[in-house]
């Protein structure tokens, strides 16, 4: 397929550098500043080596991309709120020209499903979205196969940077204050970690599965957000002795969107550790599912997105 | 195989009044030790005073009915007034995290509003606090569910301490839509 890569940041970069090895090439390739266009393909590490050393990408504009011969727009720019542009509009114009359409941001699928669905009704291209829940663990695709109608909740760890700074401080027996700043340092946590540690960033990928389950309805505002800021290591050490331990855990279901921190077994599936993601998927009659792995990160989030890509060709 | 019956264990609650002085709660656990019975938990509320100057206890455990009858006998014997005896009441249990100041300061009040919600009884508490940081003091307490499902017992509880303004948590098994 020719892809259409909207941000080169961890998730852009990543897609573009692994496309050759998943059967693909990158015709066009925009970053918040500067774009290229090349229907022959674009040489993907001589321009990242370009930007590296903060030169455009190209001089093409995004009306060039828009009329180029992409077939799938890969949307990875920052995830914005509630109008969700410009990812919006980019989505819009590449569904109205019958491209198919694949999302990492997630601004558009928590905030707009409806209005991107009925776009893309009248569409012949397709909108997938695995990356925006879950990076590498195929959630979306689950459900899909299980059937929306078949499952009756979607629940677990969906954020690495709270799950990391929770295993920690369990751990170690450290404040959340010390844990936090470490996990800036690491690189885990960004300088501004309220989505994150906020339950925010849980809390869009949740209204998303709610959105998947009843086919919409769903945006932030509907959401029941409380964060991990006031978990202290005394909270966390006396769970422990009961056999437990904190996690902030996500649910989604037909009827909304709850996001707090849970006490959970210690030796429980829901208590993975680091990074780690995990979800349940309770079905109607199939038990329940747990699907776990790294929930973030360039290449686990790329690999979801060749994942529908692959999708749309099969 | 009524013999089988009347020999396994199962979970019994005894309600009684003790006088209040030193030894009396020894006096009433010693019978259950000597049957061979299991004490599960035991709540003893010092600030719930009856009218008649007796301090209530709550006293879980398992063991068969046959130990039970022994027990409640010894009780008879022991001039120990026995409010109420039977099966376990309960509907289930629940586990709750609190975190905040009122833990570190005002924990017996809380509990006591808590129980004084008649659907949930505090079986179990467990604190820690440093005088440093009362905020981040925390608590887990185990209730008995004596009214309602377990997320109508979730809702009364978050309710009661909310307004100490305390942090509610709780075990995912009860998030679960039916
Ligand atoms: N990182 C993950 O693990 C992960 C996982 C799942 C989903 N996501 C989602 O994927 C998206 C990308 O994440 P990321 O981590 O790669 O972000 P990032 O590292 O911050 O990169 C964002 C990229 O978007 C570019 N950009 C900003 N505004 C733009 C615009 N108007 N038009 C075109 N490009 C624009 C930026 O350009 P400059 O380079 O010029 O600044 C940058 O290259 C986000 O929506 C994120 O929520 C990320």
């Amino acid at each position: 397929m020719k892809l259409a890569v909207l941000g080169v940041g961890s998730v852009g970069k990543a897609v573009a550098q692994l496309s050759r090895e998943y059967g693909h090439s990158v015709v066009a390739l925009a970053d918040s500043k500067s774009a290229i266009v090349d229907p022959k393909g674009v040489k993907v590490d001589d321009v990242l080596e370009q930007k590296s050393n903060r030169m455009p990408l190209g001089d093409a504009s995004l009306e060039d991309i828009f009329n180029s011969d992409y077939e799938v727009l890969i949307e990875a720019t920052p995830t914005t709120l509630e109008s969700a542009e410009p990812a919006f509009s980019n989505i819009k114009a590449a569904l109205e020209s019958d491209r198919h359409v694949v999302l990492a941001n997630k601004g558009p699928v928590a905030e707009r499903f409806e209005e991107l669905q009925s776009i893309a009704d009248g569409s012949k291209g397709t909108l997938r979205f695995e990356a925006t829940v879950g990076g590498s663990i195929p959630i979306l695709s689950t459900i899909e196969d299980v059937g929306p109608r078949n499952i009756t909740s979607v629940r677990g760890i969906l954020n690495g940077t709270s799950n990391f700074i929770l295993t920690r401080m369990a751990a170690k027996n450290l404040s959340y204050s010390h844990v936090l700043s470490e996990a800036q340092e690491l690189g885990v946590a960004e300088a501004d970690p309220t989505f994150d540690v906020g339950g925010i960033d849980t809390a869009l990928k949740c209204v998303i599965l709610s959105n998947v389950l009843s086919g919409g309805g769903f945006c932030l505002s509907d959401a029941n957000v409380e964060g991990i800021q006031h978990i202290s290591n005394y909270a966390l050490n006396l769970a422990d002795k009961s056999g437990l331990t904190i996690r902030l855990i996500g649910e989604a279901t037909r009827e909304g969107v709850n996001v707090a921190p849970m006490l959970v077994p210690k030796t429980g599936d829901l208590a993975v550790e680091g990074t780690q993601n995990i979800v349940q998927v309770t079905t109607e009659h199939g038990g329940v599912l747990n699907l776990a792995g790294a929930g973030a990160g360039g290449g686990p989030t790329a690999s979801a997105i060749f994942l529908d890509i692959q999708r749309l060709i099969v | 195989m009524g013999n089988k019956l009347r020999n396994s264990p199962r979970a019994y609650v005894v309600r009684l009044e003790l006088a209040d002085r030193p030894g009396e709660l020894l006096r009433v656990l010693e019978p259950i030790a000597s049957s061979g019975g299991n004490l599960l938990s035991i709540f003893h509320e010092r600030g719930d005073i009856t009218p008649r100057g007796k301090i209530p206890v709550e006293i879980d455990l398992e063991c068969s009915q046959e130990q039970f009858e022994s027990i409640l006998s010894s009780y008879v014997d022991l001039d120990i007034q026995v409010t109420q005896s039977g099966e376990e009441l309960y509907r289930g249990e629940l586990v709750v995290l609190l975190i905040g100041d009122a833990i570190a300061n005002d924990l017996s009040s809380v509990i006591a509003s808590i129980d004084a919600s008649g659907s949930v009884a505090v079986i179990e508490s467990s604190v820690n606090r440093s005088s440093e940081s009362p905020a981040e003091a925390s608590s887990i307490l185990r209730l008995a569910i004596k009214e309602g499902n377990q997320l109508q017992a979730v809702d009364s509880v978050k309710s009661i301490v909310s307004k100490y303004d305390l942090h509610f948590m709780t075990t995912t098994d009860h998030e679960v839509s039916q």
